[in-house]
């Protein structure tokens, strides 16, 4: 399946290796913050998904969009996020992404094409979809990955957004991580059929399976579907399978399945696989990976720094920005 | 000033903002060769094309959600949402995401998303074709919603409403498109979030908004013959709520009576009383009077819907009390 990353360019691998361990790196240390109490609320921890993030983005020109969910701190850094403002929104802090008022599930970051995550389970394939109509009828070429769950393909917005979305030919790229379990329900207990992917032919669309623990894998299923899009020929849905290693928040105890599945998936790690492509190509030195991936721990640890060194805003702040006017402030 | 209906005047603003934004583009069901379910949108299609008047399928929340993500990249759409009573169906988008982006997302974040419905009962269309929802829209923080009464207002109104940054769900009493009344020819917008004292008046203040501010001047009327003199304030813009109108008239007359077409518990005519009596209680009179529908759904049947809905005759009562 990793074949058509055979074109892989060494710069592509690190670049995509980088962002696999960011992207770890990150996930683990916002765990351990949310359990040491630094980073309050919750968190759901895309640790074990990176792959489709990264693999996704790779596809993707800088002024292209994407559409993100609830488990989505990996698609804002994989789309060229800030880890400081994202981090510093995780703490609340008047530096992050929406200043505090957005928190983990809501923030955006518009100039890398980031257009938001999304708290509520396919709540955002609408909003994709209609980023992809706003492309096609400006003429601008650009395509929107709309990321949603396995959860989300049983929501009515993914149904009404397919059908629309293929009806009118819009640049979108549907793009379903199928972690096996919403929340805690296996797949098997709420969906139908076994791939989701299968559903496309309802739409007259393409319906791609793609390994979700595979980045080369994943970047060359978008890049096809890129193209079908880019060429005017409409949405794609695209099926990765994947795995989250941790739990699907920061309490889940992970009671619905077994330690032995986990280690299976486990078995299947994207970094460890990109690791290997790397060395079997040749495309980074022993040395190199090992300073990419201090590169990441670092970047992650200045993150923290700057979200601890940031001030929490202002209260006052609190009735500002309800409304895009000139004079904002929350109407009395 | 030429006299246009009050579904000629809508089209009148859709028309003049499309052909002066390119951005402005239309979609909902039916809204073509049929012309919406209520007219409104007739003959748009032929003049902007299908790429500007979108029919969609039937799916509410998409059509919403959509419409949000178009507006959240730049374009300014118009939606049409066939009844208001569907809106329920893509009250998660407008709700959860259109309200809020702005305020999560910050100030890169903006969503100038209109979205026109047709409200309101007295045409037999039974439980879920003819309710009033907008008092549930006013306890979402980022909508605004207006309600215009006479043409004039439906085209200023709805031309500010395409012109604002902000997701707008105008309200449409479905009695009223076919009343008519003078419009100005220029794209004039009338200001969101002012009300409109239409009958000057010292004995009492009858707040409504839509088709039941005609109701209100019709018993202003009936009180004149009667030797009361009623005050008239048209709400127009119930978000945000032009609360400074409404207590200076309090202050004037003393006496306040909220009239609305909606379930009482929790209506429009609740937040105005509150307000009213947070910053007026000492100038009222007389305890502050709601009028508005009994908490039961909408019945079909001609007499019982008829219950349900504010009358003039209600009104006139209910000021006979209030000043006996």
């Amino acid at each position: 399946m990793t074949s058509s990353g055979a074109s892989l360019s060494a710069d592509a691998a690190r670049g995509a290796l980088y962002l696999l361990m960011l992207i770890r790196a990150f996930e683990e240390r916002v765990l351990q913050l949310v359990s040491d109490g630094s980073i309050r609320g919750t968190t759901h921890p895309y640790v074990g998904q990176e792959a489709v993030a990264v693999g996704a983005c790779m596809a993707l020109r800088a002024d292209d969009w994407v559409v993100s969910t609830h488990r989505g701190h990996g698609h804002l850094l994989a789309k060229g996020g800030d880890p400081n403002r994202l981090m510093a929104e995780l703490f609340g802090k008047a530096a992050g992404y929406g200043g505090g008022k957005g928190g983990t599930q809501h923030m955006a970051d518009f100039a890398v094409g980031h257009l938001g995550s999304n708290g509520v389970t396919g709540g955002g394939i609408p909003i994709g979809t209609g980023a992809a109509l706003s492309a096609q009828m400006r003429g601008t070429s650009q395509v929107v990955a709309v990321f949603f769950g396995d959860g989300a393909a049983n929501q009515g917005t993914f149904h009404e957004s397919l059908n629309l979305a293929s009806l009118w030919r819009l640049p979108a790229i549907y793009v379903c991580e199928n972690n096996l379990y919403a929340m805690s329900t296996p797949m098997r207990d709420a969906c139908a059929i076994e791939h989701i992917a299968d559903r496309a032919a309802a739409y007259g669309m393409p319906g791609v399976q793609a390994d979700g623990m595979d980045v080369l894998a994943v970047a060359a299923a978008m890049h096809a579907a890129v193209e079908h899009a880019r060429a005017g020929r409409g949405p794609t849905l695209i099926e990765c399978k994947t795995y989250r290693f941790l739990g699907h928040s920061k309490s889940d105890q992970r009671a619905y399945r077994s330690r032995e599945e986990e280690a299976a998936w486990r078995e299947r790690d994207p970094i460890t696989r990109l690791r290997a492509v790397i060395a079997a190509r040749g495309l980074a030195s022993a040395t190199d990976v090992d300073a990419i991936e201090r590169d990441a721990v670092a970047a992650v640890d200045a993150a923290v720094d700057f979200a601890r060194r940031s001030p929490f805003p202002d209260p006052h702040a609190v009735l500002d920005g309800v409304f895009a006017d000139a004079n904002d402030r929350c109407p009395s | 000033m030429p006299e246009l209906t009050y579904w000629q005047a809508l089209q009148e603003a859709l028309r003049q903002e499309m052909t002066r934004d390119p951005l402005v583009f239309l979609m909902g069901e039916d809204i073509g060769a049929y012309g919406g379910a209520f007219g409104v949108t007739r003959g748009l299609l032929a003049e902007f094309g299908p790429e500007r008047v979108r029919c969609t399928p039937i799916s509410e929340a998409t059509i919403v959600g959509a419409a949000t993500g178009a507006a959240l990249t730049g374009m300014r759409p118009v939606v049409e949402i066939m009844f208001m009573d569907f809106v329920t169906l893509a009250m998660d988008q407008l709700a959860n995401h259109a309200a809020k982006f702005r305020y999560m997302y910050g100030p890169q974040a903006r969503v100038p998303l209109v979205l026109r419905t047709p409200a309101g009962g007295g045409r037999c269309y039974g439980a879920t074709h003819s309710q009033s929802l907008e008092a549930w829209f006013l306890h979402v923080p980022g909508l605004k919603v207006i309600a215009p009464a006479t043409p004039a207002d439906a085209k200023g109104l709805l031309t500010a409403a395409i012109r604002d940054d902000n997701p707008v769900l105008c309200v449409e009493h479905k009695l009223l498109y076919a009343t008519t009344g003078p419009v100005p020819e220029d794209e004039e917008t009338l200001p969101i979030g002012r009300a409109a004292t239409r009958r000057q008046g010292r004995d009492v203040t009858l707040v409504a908004y839509s088709y039941y501010v005609g109701i209100a001047l019709q018993a202003a009327q009936r009180l004149a013959d009667d030797g009361i003199d009623a005050e008239v304030v048209d709400l127009r813009t119930l978000a945000p709520l032009d609360t400074e109108t409404v207590v200076q008239s309090v202050r004037k007359t003393g006496r306040l009576v909220c009239i609305e077409e909606g379930t009482r518990t929790g209506g429009v005519g609740a937040e105005v009383a509150a307000r009213v009596a947070e910053l007026a209680y000492e100038y009222l009179d007389a305890p502050i009077r709601r009028i508005a529908a009994p908490d039961v759904p909408i019945p079909f049947s001609p007499p019982l819907e008829q219950e349900t809905l504010p009358t003039a005759d209600g009104i006139v009562h209910t000021v006979q009390e209030m000043l006996r």
